[in-house]
Order: C-alpha cells, then sequence, then structure tokens
C-alpha cells in the first residue's frame, strides 16, 4: 500500500511537473477578480473577464458566451456569498467543467476568506434581496484584496506547479506594493473619519467601515427594492435637517434617485467606481482606492 | 477522485513492471527507491508549505477588529444544513373569455395533451383560477451528481411530477448528461418554466404539437464544444410517452432526439442563441375524440410516426449589458411536424382504418420590452398552418371529410399583449389580453390577470 502511495505521489507530481499549461485560462466572474488576477497571474494566465463595472454584478445574464467561457477555465474566481446566485450557477451546471466546480482547487469564492459584515441576524425576504452569508461587496476594503491575492496564488501554485516560483516572486511583489498602499490610503483618507454617507445600495459598507466613516441610511428602501417618489420624499424629509454629508451612488446604478434626492437636500452626490473601470480613474486595483478616496475627499473640503 | 486513482493505478503498474524485471539488480533498485523517496519528500514538504501558507491566510487577524464579529464564519451546526434548496411558486390567474373555454380547439390538428398540467391546451377555466403551484427541491448529491425535483399541484387537487432528474456535469470534459424525468430540450421554450414565461400561456404551436409542455422519461446528454463562441449538441432518447407519441408497453425507446445550439454576444448589448432540433417518436392507437357527418361523438385514433424538427431563436438587449433598468428580449420559434401512418374512425363502432399522412406547422415571435425598472410590456403573435392531410378512409370514398370535421383546413392565428409589473424579483403581477382565432371561424378575446409569487430559495434562470 505504501508503495502505491508512493508511486502515486509520484506520478501526481510528474504530471505536475510537466508543463501542462501553456498558460492558465481564468474566468473572472467581476472586474476587480480580473484585475487580482492580471495582477498575480503576469503572462502565465490568460484573464476573461465577465462583467464590467457598469453591469450590476447581481443582475448578469447567464449569457451563452458565458457558458462558452466557463467551459474552458482553468479557474473561476468569483465572490460568492450569493452575489452570483442569479448566474453563476447556470454556468458552472451547463458548462461540463469539473475543474471549476466548487470544492475544486479551481474555483474560488473570494467571500469565504475574509471577515464579512452585515450578517444577518434574521433571514426574511421581507428585508428585500438580503444574502444569508453577509454583504458580498467584500472588494472595497483593501485588506480583502490581500486576503484573497493570496488564496488565488495559492491556487495557482497547485494548478500550474511548474511556474510556482513565478506566481510566487509576483505575489510578494504585489502584496508589498499592495500593503504600502494601503497605509497611504489610510493616511490619505484620514480625514474622511466620521464622514456621513447615504449610499444608495448597500454595496459600499466594506469601504465606509475601512475608512471610519458611517452609513445614516440607504436610498433603497430595502436592499434591491428601488425607491419610490413617496419614500425619496420621505428621505428628503430625513436629511433636511442636516443628518448626513454626502450621497454616492456606484457607477453601475442609475443615477437619477440619488441626483434628485441630492438637489433637494443641497447635499453633494459622488459617483464611486464601485469596481476597477467604474471610474476613468479606477484603471486597476490601485486606482480603484486612489479615486474613491479622492471622489471623497473632494466634497469633504 | 476515482479517476485520479485509476490513473495513478495504471500508470503505477507501467512502473512496477520494469522494476520487477529487473528484478536482480539491487543497486539499481536502490537508486530508485532513492528517487522516489526524494520525490516523495519534495511533494510532502511543498504540501506541508501550502498548508502552513493557508492556515496562516485564515489566522491572519481582521483588518478592524470589529469586522471579526461575522457570526456565519463558523460552520452551521443544524442537522438541516445539509438540506436541499426549496422553492416554491404560488401562481394564479383571473380569467375571463368571450367564449366558452370547454369548447377550446385549436382546430385542423388531431387534438392531444391535457386541459390542464404544465402548458395545458386552450385559456383554463373562467373566473378566478388557482394556477400550478409549483414546488421545487434541488440539491448536489455527492461531488459527482446533482438531483433536481419539480413538483406541479393542480388547482384541481391532483399533484403531477413535472421534473425529477439527476445531472452529472464535466465528467467527461464538456459532457452534461441527465436521466430522469425531464422537459425536453426541443426548441427553446419547453425547457423553461411557467413562471418564467413572458406570457401567462404557451403558444399554439407547442399546445397543438406537444399538447403543452413536453417532457419525456429518458437520458439526455449535451456536448459543449472547448471554443469561445457557444457551441452545443444534444441527444435525447426516452419512453415516448407523452403527446404526440404514446406509451407502447415495449422494451427499448420510444423517442429519439438531436439538438444543435449556437450562441454568442454582439458588442456588450446585445447576445443571442440559435438552436435547431429534430425528434421522432412513435403512437399507438393515440385516440382523440371528434364527431361524425351527423354530429354523433366517435373516437378515432391514429398510429404512426410522428417526426418533428424545429428552429428557435433568442435575442436579448440590454443598454451595456445592464438589464436592471432597461432591457429587451425577442424571441421566435418554428416547427414543423410530419405524421405518417394509420387513422382508425370511430373505433367504438365502426372501426375502419385507413392511411394517414399530415404535413403541419406553426410559428410564434414575441418580444418583452422592460422600459423602466419593475415595468415589462410584451406582444406576441403566431400563426398555425394546418397543411394538408390526407386520410385514406376519404380518398378512397368510404367516408367523407365532413366525417372528421377537427381536420378540416385551417390557419389558427392569435395576437396577445401583456403588460407586468414587479414589485421585487420574487413577485409579479400581469395583465394579458388576447386575440385567439383558433377554433373554426371564431374569434375569442380572453383576458387574464395573473400573480406569480417565488417563496425561498429562487435558482437562478437560463438564458
Amino acid at each position: 500500500m505504501n508503495r502505491w502511495t508512493t508511486l502515486a505521489g509520484a506520478v501526481a507530481l510528474c504530471a505536475a511537473c510537466s508543463p501542462a499549461f501553456a498558460t492558465v485560462n481564468i474566468f473572472a466572474c467581476l472586474p476587480e477578480w480580473a484585475a487580482l488576477a492580471t495582477e498575480l497571474g503576469g503572462n502565465k494566465v490568460s484573464v476573461y473577464q465577465a462583467s464590467n463595472a457598469l453591469q450590476d454584478p447581481h443582475r448578469i445574464e447567464a449569457r451563452p458566451s458565458l457558458v462558452a467561457r466557463m467551459r474552458s477555465a482553468d479557474l473561476a474566481i468569483c465572490t460568492g456569498a450569493e452575489l452570483e446566485i442569479g448566474w453563476l450557477p447556470v454556468l458552472l451546471q451547463t458548462a461540463g467543467n469539473q475543474k471549476v466546480q466548487p470544492g475544486q482547487p479551481g474555483f474560488i469564492a473570494a467571500a469565504e476568506f475574509v471577515d464579512r459584515l452585515e450578517v444577518p441576524k434574521r433571514l426574511d425576504r421581507a428585508e428585500g434581496d438580503i444574502h444569508p452569508a453577509g454583504n458580498p461587496h467584500i472588494q472595497l476594503d483593501p485588506h480583502n484584496i490581500a486576503k484573497v491575492g493570496l488564496v488565488l496564488t495559492q491556487r495557482l501554485e497547485q494548478i500550474d506547479a511548474a511556474n510556482a516560483a513565478y506566481y510566487e516572486s509576483r505575489s510578494k511583489d504585489f502584496q508589498g506594493r499592495w500593503s504600502q498602499a494601503i497605509s497611504r490610503w489610510e493616511k490619505d483618507a484620514a480625514p474622511l473619519k466620521g464622514l456621513r454617507v447615504v449610499p444608495y445600495h448597500k454595496d459600499s459598507v466594506y469601504l465606509i467601515k475601512w475608512l471610519g466613516m458611517v452609513e445614516v441610511m440607504n436610498v433603497e428602501p430595502k436592499p434591491g427594492i428601488p425607491p419610490s417618489a413617496g419614500h425619496l420624499s420621505e428621505l428628503v424629509g430625513r436629511l433636511k435637517g442636516g443628518a448626513a454629508d454626502v450621497i454616492v451612488h456606484s457607477a453601475y446604478q442609475d443615477p437619477k434617485a440619488a441626483t434628485s434626492l441630492a438637489e433637494k437636500t443641497n447635499l453633494p452626490v459622488v459617483e464611486l467606481p464601485y469596481t476597477v473601470g467604474g471610474t476613468p480613474g479606477a484603471k486597476d486595483l490601485f486606482g480603484l482606492f486612489d479615486d474613491s478616496i479622492a471622489r471623497l475627499k473632494a466634497v469633504k473640503k | 477522485m476515482f479517476r485520479k486513482v485509476t490513473l495513478a493505478a495504471a500508470v503505477g503498474a507501467a512502473f512496477l513492471a520494469p522494476v520487477a524485471a529487473i528484478g536482480a539488480d539491487d543497486a539499481q533498485v536502490q537508486t530508485i527507491r532513492d528517487e522516489i523517496k526524494n520525490l516523495q519528500e519534495g511533494y510532502e514538504t511543498r504540501i506541508r508549505q501550502l498548508e502552513q501558507r493557508l492556515e496562516q491566510t485564515e489566522q491572519r487577524p481582521a483588518a478592524t477588529p470589529e469586522a471579526a464579529a461575522a457570526p456565519a464564519q463558523s460552520a452551521p451546526a443544524s442537522p438541516n444544513a445539509f438540506n436541499p434548496a426549496i422553492s416554491l411558486i404560488l401562481d394564479g390567474t383571473y380569467t375571463n373569455t368571450q367564449r366558452d373555454p370547454s369548447t377550446y380547439r385549436i382546430g385542423g390538428f388531431v387534438p392531444g395533451g391535457t386541459e390542464s398540467g404544465p402548458g395545458f391546451v386552450g385559456p383554463g377555466p373562467r373566473s378566478f383560477n388557482l394556477g400550478e403551484s409549483e414546488l421545487d427541491i434541488s440539491s448536489n448529491i455527492d461531488p459527482y451528481f446533482t438531483g433536481f425535483f419539480n413538483l406541479a399541484l393542480e388547482p384541481s387537487n391532483t399533484v403531477s411530477i413535472e421534473e425529477a432528474y439527476l445531472q452529472n456535469t464535466g465528467y467527461l470534459p464538456g459532457v452534461t448528461v441527465k436521466t430522469g424525468r425531464f422537459f425536453s430540450g426541443f426548441g427553446y421554450l419547453n425547457e423553461i418554466h411557467a413562471h418564467a414565461w413572458d406570457f401567462v400561456d404557451l403558444p399554439l404551436v407547442y399546445q397543438a404539437f406537444f399538447g403543452g409542455q413536453l417532457n419525456e422519461d429518458g437520458i439526455q446528454a449535451r456536448w459543449l464544444a472547448p471554443t469561445p463562441m457557444f457551441v452545443e449538441f444534444g441527444v435525447e432518447t426516452g419512453r415516448g410517452a407523452n403527446f404526440p407519441g404514446t406509451d407502447r408497453n415495449k422494451n427499448g425507446v420510444n423517442s429519439g432526439m438531436i439538438f444543435a445550439h449556437l450562441g454568442d454576444d454582439v458588442g456588450i448589448s446585445n447576445s443571442y442563441r440559435i438552436g435547431a432540433s429534430y425528434r421522432v417518436t412513435h403512437a399507438q392507437d393515440r385516440t382523440y375524440d371528434d364527431e361524425n357527418a351527423v354530429g354523433a361523438p366517435v373516437t378515432n385514433a391514429v398510429t404512426g410516426d410522428s417526426k418533428m424538427w424545429g428552429l428557435d431563436f433568442v435575442w436579448k438587449w440590454s443598454p451595456n449589458g445592464n438589464p436592471v433598468d432597461r432591457n429587451f428580449k425577442f424571441q421566435a420559434e418554428y416547427m414543423h411536424r410530419v405524421e405518417d401512418g394509420s387513422l382508425a374512425f370511430d373505433t367504438a363502432g365502426a372501426n375502419v382504418s385507413g392511411d394517414y399522412r399530415s404535413s403541419q406547422s406553426g410559428w410564434y415571435m414575441q418580444g418583452a420590452y422592460q422600459f423602466m425598472p419593475r415595468w415589462r410590456v410584451g406582444l406576441r403573435y403566431e400563426e398555425l398552418n394546418s397543411g394538408n392531410q390526407d386520410i385514406g378512409l376519404v380518398n378512397s370514398g368510404a367516408l367523407t371529410a365532413a366525417d372528421f370535421p377537427l381536420l378540416a383546413a385551417n390557419d389558427p392565428k392569435r395576437s396577445t399583449a401583456m403588460i407586468d409589473f414587479s414589485p421585487s424579483e420574487f413577485s409579479r403581477f400581469r395583465l394579458q389580453f388576447a386575440h385567439d382565432q383558433a377554433r373554426f371561424s371564431e374569434t375569442d378575446n380572453q383576458i387574464f390577470l395573473q400573480y406569480i409569487m417565488s417563496l425561498g430559495t429562487h435558482g437562478a434562470h437560463k438564458f
């Protein structure tokens, strides 16, 4: 038995040590994970980004083109925590690709590796479209990006062992630059501490928490429920007394409700990129945070 | 895992054979042992390193100490944690029809299917109606199989199993296999559950050719090509017991089908899928009710092969691929059916039989436009062509065409308009108006009010 195990191990190692991968095909559900995969995989990976920053991540269509791309993926990286529940399961069930099924090294649900906020104590659809595993918009805390980056590097090394050293050195380089950037952002954003914000949807709680800002309320009455005219006028009443400093919405959301609320309350409104590509400044992961902070600081003055 | 073990065993055996052959040369054996030992050690070190790194990742303290409080990170302790996902659809209509629904016939077509059940034929009873309540249960069974179960509870207090199948995806690359009872892969709309339709009822072509929605007890395999474009081929076979086939009480299978799908994006805002299907089944004494030339009720029966082919097309648009505020969906299907065999007249009385051949077709096209969040409007237009029906008993002069009034030539048409409002992703109200000319020379105006509510986990929808 022992000899068999040894042989199996040797065979597994040889299978891994052969240059099986020209490039590792990565299917990234969302732009932030595509950007991270590009940072960490360099020229050893080919990244397919399944959605863009102007699309609501909850509501992507399970299009035939996405199924086709999932079919050839060696690794799929998504947020999980039910953010992609409306489309990812269809891709996984119809693509005929065992490598990217949950539980395989080729599937990463990023939210599993970070501490999630707003895990509901009471699960009830009367609360709107809530996620049982907590708020899934985890990418707006840069510490989460670092954690997911470590997991991604480890999986890349496991899948494409021949290039493990390459991934290791890219990871070291990225993590170094990233932790420097975090220190810079935290210093830079110090004046934002205590800023009272009214986001359209509950999709910036990680940013708010990280920078010590305060979420006063949301424009949506419940997550996923668009605000009615009646609800907006009620919000105007609640915000008139100076209860908040700024109204924010993400690039993928229709700005109408946030803008009209801002006009009626004389509060500034800020569009945040939400993810890579959401604004011209958010060109990559570094730009995402540079630009988010700069946009918030612009109204603070 | 199973495959890995098999592979390891096979390669292991190949390794062992030469080792045994060398046998006598102890030094060589020792060298090989050493090499293997080195390999093993390297391998174990590597795993240890990876494990350590993962542990470090997991133990790293949270960025902000308060954030670490998320309780869901611990494993759920409940023994029910492995319960499958359950969802329930509540559906109901208020129906107003100009003509008596019990006289509804798609004139010119041999009737089939039921007047209730998934996508029944006709507008259904008048006034308030409980629609079909749908109970879905699904779960991964183990690392290899996923199970899906769908129970339809009819307002008449009967229960039917619409779908109950197990599925494996990817055991062979690109291959998805399902077996059990499932909605056939014919066309586009057939696989879609009633709660996800854009109109209250099925297009006439489904009602005429399948008697509703076609489900099959059988097996289906699909293969997805490893190309950036979506290219899929499928085969399906089974008992073929449902209209237009019949249960034949024989071994083997009674239906066979092949289908292919192609799909892609056009820019960021558009995507499409086109499909083609071909299905063959056999009917044995498939009875239907009609009247003879003097208006007395008779039961006739069709026996023969039923061959059908179809084309389907669906196109979706949303600005920049974001369907939240506005989106548009267009779909169209064409089907053609040829039945070839014999037709028996008045099986309970005269019971005479002659040749029968029909070649019939139909199509629909529809669009649904969400012009603002929550609100959609839709239009559907459809036509059927009863085509040529060759009835041997009439050709020979034994009977007259008046003895088969339901098979007289007819071109059914229907125009439908709907508007629906969805307070949330889980609820929808719909108002639908239809101008229905399916009967011979009679028009029926139909109004429906419908609600569709979705309770519990609600799975993703197909394209």
